[in-house]
């Protein structure tokens, strides 16, 4: 059995080692790959959370897990979530690389230290 | 035992994969890594029972979004990077206050894993793709719906800020 806080501490390193990535590089491409790597460090997250409620739902007589308010949690909701954390990181890709494209058109670089104005 | 040496063996591909995603100055190599920091995590969601989340983050991660950044790189004939100052209070101001979060995080983890439980190998029938189904097409149907709206938008706004001027 692993600790579910393992995987948890797992997602905080890859989370501060994208926050790191996001504040230290200097080109956008590798910025705007460390966006994905936190997004990749909070599905992780969501997932164990995932199994966490479902695990307590196993455990629980009637099979349903529920917040301290006495409210129901939709079993596998953790899951469903990373899905659309996937669709909206697919969509951000292709418009944020558009925009790259766009920027590296007019200014010929990919240091994000020249790129200061929001205009093309 | 097995899956605690299998939880260990990824976890270290994927915090060197991450790792080697910082280091590297030139943009291909960095992208490379994480792809290897993806294919890892993977492997961990089907360590915590989650099979569809573990083929769709290689099909659409590791597949579709890596081959974008890996295309738009050789596109743009993007060289090593260069060394420039960047800014102050990023480098002052937030990576200290980054590491002094992580800390308290990891910290409360620590102490509260006692009441987070643990993760037993195939105890548990959860994450098929019929079950997944089920909620994505039954309870989240309007999220799911307004997600496709989302990709439309986000396509037409990829095809007006890739055209050329004029």
């Amino acid at each position: 059995m692993v600790p579910l806080s393992w995987y948890l501490i797992l997602s905080g390193i890859l989370f501060s080692l994208g926050v790191f990535g996001f504040l230290l590089k200097r080109n956008i491409i590798t910025i705007f790959m460390s966006i994905e790597l936190m997004l990749n460090a909070v599905n992780l997250s969501f997932v164990a959370f995932a199994n966490y409620w479902n695990s307590l739902a196993a455990k629980s007589p009637d099979g349903i897990a529920k917040l301290a308010g006495g409210a129901p949690v939709i079993p596998l909701s953790g899951q469903v979530f990373v899905f659309f954390v996937m669709v909206v990181a697919a969509a951000e890709a292709a418009v944020g690389l558009a925009i790259i494209i766009a920027v590296f058109r007019t200014r010929e670089t990919l240091n994000v230290d020249r790129v200061n104005l929001l205009k093309l | 035992m097995v899956h605690q040496v299998l939880f260990i063996v990824f976890a270290l591909i994927c915090v060197a994969g991450a790792v080697n995603l910082l280091v590297q100055r030139h943009p291909i190599n960095s992208a490379l890594s994480l792809v290897v920091v993806m294919a890892s995590l993977s492997l961990i969601y089907l360590l915590l029972g989650a099979e569809f989340v573990a083929a769709i983050q290689v099909i659409v991660y590791a597949g579709a979004i890596m081959v974008l950044f890996v295309f738009v790189i050789m596109l743009l004939n993007a060289g090593a990077e260069e060394r420039t100052r960047g800014s102050r209070v990023a480098l002052f101001v937030g990576v200290p206050g980054m590491i002094v979060l992580a800390g308290t995080v990891g910290w409360l983890l620590v102490s509260g894993s006692g009441k987070l439980g643990g993760v037993e190998i195939g105890k548990l029938s959860f994450g098929e793709t019929h079950q997944i189904a089920r909620l994505l097409f039954r309870d989240f149907l309007l999220p799911f719906e307004i997600t496709s709206v989302l990709i439309l938008i986000a396509i037409m706004g990829a095809v007006v800020l890739g055209k050329k001027e004029g």
